[in-house]
């Protein structure tokens, strides 16, 4: 069985494998050669070294956008994954209709995330419009507006993988706890907590990357608007790229860039979580 | 049972999520393609047998621009197919993703062998791709030479081919009403002649805008990104105008933005006797303002001769064809009575240089089809509605819709000073952007003006630096 396995490896392998190696890691290479080059189209590019790189923080977007990029995830991770756990916590208990509710909170995850941005800019515009402004009159509209887009749509997501992890909790443990005379938040905070961390794992590192390379939610809702303040990272590299003249290189770098930042925060937030995770 | 029911469906919920957001990339733009099949029009071009097409056919790709006119060009594409056997394409670029489109499609093998740029700068960006159009019938029949694009070597690398014009669109049916009014500022359109009158006139309409069964004066000045053009782009075109005359000069490195009290004249009184409140402004649309005109909600707009198409095909239009007249934009200058329209050009047809040679042939040849055949001549003029700026036209052959007529009044009066269109010596869409920014700020009251001054002169001494 094993030899046979063996013998037909690349069979099975190969084209999912080849597939792979199209679909991204051709680009990723060609991607990080690019960031060391000045283009106008990808097929007359001219090696100019670490030019593109110094460019970037030739003026404040990038550092702007990363800024507001990070006050963003900050805020929306850890109100998504409170509300998310919250809801789960709900929705566990032996109440009518659970599956109904599942499925509601579910629900605003199944739509794409421009039409979301269109409808929510529609909504806030509708509620703005009783003080005489506009979305785009301030930037901390735009910011919380995000923050509600954002939350509204993962929510439900992470709830279902919360769910998954409360009710993998085995119920003698749960017994034993009450026994042992533990009220409800000690059994929540002592047992329930530390047997979902391998969901708060999973949850953290959606969010995360989730909330970091958010773009069609950014570019439908604001644009980037009042000015460029409510513009995030992925918005930022795909204005510098096509919106400049000249300056194709550069977004390619800044691509690069937040790539790198994104897999740091990523993996160390994996790590971190990771070792939190115990067996029942 | 009925647990199964619900998981299947949330499966089939979940992976629907999936496949839909896998094609998420592909929705960036509406982008219609007609690409007659070569086959096809090999056999009609065989038994039609007409305009003697050579053996070596080249094919043309032409990259639309204006997402409007996308259905002409598509039916003059299949026309010109008809009638030589050329396979023709035509994709019209989504609004606002012109550069995009073309920077992606130029990088593929069936690259556009037609596209346009907008100007100097435009140019700039693309002259790697542009063929020299020097020795073409095309350029030999551009009425003023100086209009087309040279290069540093002397070749001619983009040809303008529509003449538009703007200034403040009006609906004459309101103005009248106004004027037959007791206590009327002036008599006559003809009376308007400086922003001083202009000013009076208006707000006193403002006042009685519920008598004269309008909303505002002004439609609304739209300040949605995307949708600030005619601020940012065209009103900006007027201070910059002055300043470039006093200097002498059509291009600067550094602008001073000396008439930026005249720029803010205009704006401001947009803003204050408009049919919206200067906070909502962030949310309105040019089709926006153009439908509160054709409704005849407002009695002015300010926007160019392109705007009649859009004018008269909107639902429930009330603007007669007669009622339309244009006012230029005064701006409170100097002698600014023989002011004109603002009248220039931002579409330059330039061939693709890296196409195939029959390619490049090809694509010149529908060109200079489209500006020289009856049939084509037909399509620019009544369906297109374009101002042509070659000799090939007659004059019974130039468009008769009212605010073209205007537009070509203005050119020929020897009395009226056409402002020509120098922002196409803007330095960078990142610099209109900004501004376009600046004046949302400004009209929601966040931003002071001599902010936004200060800010269009420094970005302009930035961006100027940071292209070349």
């Amino acid at each position: 069985m094993e030899k046979t396995l063996k013998r037909y490896f690349l069979v099975f392998v190969a084209p999912t494998l080849i597939a792979f190696a199209f679909a991204f890691i051709v680009p990723f290479v060609m991607g990080i050669y690019l960031s060391f080059c000045k283009f106008k189209t990808i097929t007359d590019a001219q090696f100019i070294g670490f030019q593109n790189y110094v460019r970037i923080f030739g003026d404040s977007d990038f550092l702007n956008a990363l800024w507001f990029t990070v006050r963003f995830s900050v805020l929306s991770i850890l109100t998504i994954n409170v509300f998310a756990f919250l809801l789960a916590l709900a929705l566990t208990r032996k109440i009518k209709g659970t599956n109904l509710f599942r499925t509601v909170f579910f629900m605003p995850n199944l739509i794409g995330g421009i039409v979301l941005g269109y409808i929510w800019q529609q909504i806030i515009n509708a509620v703005l419009l009783q003080y005489e402004t506009t979305l785009v009159a301030n930037a901390a509209y735009g910011f919380w507006g995000l923050v509600l887009i954002m939350n509204w749509q993962m929510i439900g997501y992470m709830m279902i993988i919360y769910i998954a992890g409360l009710q993998n909790v085995p119920s003698d443990v749960l017994e034993a706890a009450q026994i042992d005379g533990a009220n409800g938040w000690q059994t929540l905070i002592r047992v329930k907590l530390p047997l979902v961390m391998p969901s708060i794992t999973i949850c953290l590192f959606l969010t995360v990357s989730n909330s970091f390379k958010l773009f069609d939610q950014n570019l439908a809702l604001t644009a980037g608007a009042p000015g460029k303040r409510t513009a995030m990272l992925a918005l930022d590299i795909y204005n510098t790229f096509y919106g400049r003249s000249g300056y194709e290189g550069v977004g390619q770098a800044k691509a690069v860039l937040f790539f790198i930042i994104v897999a740091i925060i990523a993996l160390t937030q994996l790590a971190a979580t990771r070792r939190r995770e115990v067996e029942a | 049972m009925k647990k199964r029911i619900l998981s299947v469906l949330l499966c089939l919920a979940m992976t629907v999520g999936i496949l839909t957001g896998c094609s998420k990339g592909d929705n960036s733009g509406t982008q219609n393609s007609n690409e007659t099949s070569n086959q096809e029009s090999q056999s009609q071009s065989d038994s039609g047998g007409n305009q003697g097409a050579s053996q070596q056919k080249g094919r043309v790709y032409y990259l639309s621009f204006k997402p409007e006119s996308d259905r002409v060009w598509q039916d003059l594409a299949a026309q010109y197919t008809q009638e030589t056997g050329v396979p023709v394409k035509v994709v019209t670029a989504a609004s606002n993703t012109y550069e995009q489109t073309l920077m992606s499609e130029i990088a593929n093998a069936e690259a556009p062998t037609l596209f346009q740029v907008n100007g100097p700068i435009g140019y700039e960006s693309w002259k790697d791709y542009c063929a020299d159009l020097k020795d073409t019938k095309l350029y030999s029949w551009l009425l003023d030479k100086d209009l087309a694009i040279t290069g540093e070597d002397g070749g001619v690398y983009a040809i303008p081919y529509v003449v538009e014009g703007y200034g403040i669109i009006y609906n004459e049916a309101i103005m009248d009403k106004y004027f037959e009014m007791d206590g009327a500022k002036v008599a006559d359109m003809d009376d308007i002649k400086n922003f001083a009158t202009l000013k009076s006139v208006v707000e006193d309409m403002q006042a009685k805008k519920d008598k004269l069964g309008i909303k505002g004066v002004f439609a609304s000045t739209s300040l949605t990104p995307g949708e600030d053009w005619r601020w940012q782009t065209h009103l900006a075109n007027i201070p910059v105008y002055y300043e470039y005359t006093d200097k002498g000069i059509t291009d600067t490195d550094a602008l001073e933005f000396t008439y930026a009290k005249n720029f803010k004249n205009i704006f401001d009184l947009y803003l204050n006797n408009s049919i919206t409140k200067p906070g909502l402004l962030g949310n309105k649309s040019v089709d926006d303002s153009m439908a509160e005109f054709a409704l005849g909600q407002v009695a002015m707009v300010q926007n160019g001769n392109w705007a009649w198409s859009q004018i008269a095909g909107i639902e429930g239009n009330t603007v007669k064809e007669d009622d339309v007249g244009f006012l230029p934009i005064y701006t409170g200058v100097e002698g600014e009575e023989n002011q004109g329209l603002c009248v220039g050009t931002e579409n330059y047809f330039c061939i693709n240089s890296k196409a195939s040679k029959e390619d490049q042939e090809a694509s010149i040849a529908f060109v200079e089809w489209l500006f020289s055949s009856p049939t084509g001549k037909r399509a620019v003029v009544n369906d297109l509605g374009m101002i042509a700026p070659f000799n090939t036209f007659a004059d019974e052959e130039k468009p008769n819709d009212p605010l073209a007529r205007e537009v070509l009044d203005d050119m020929e009066d020897e009395d009226t000073e056409v402002i020509p269109w120098y922002f196409t010596s803007f330095p960078s869409i990142r610099f209109k952007d900004n501004f376009g920014a600046a004046l949302l700020e400004y009209a929601a009251g966040s931003k002071d003006w001599e902010d936004v001054t200060k800010q269009v002169v420094d970005d302009w001494a930035a961006e100027k630096a940071a292209v070349q």
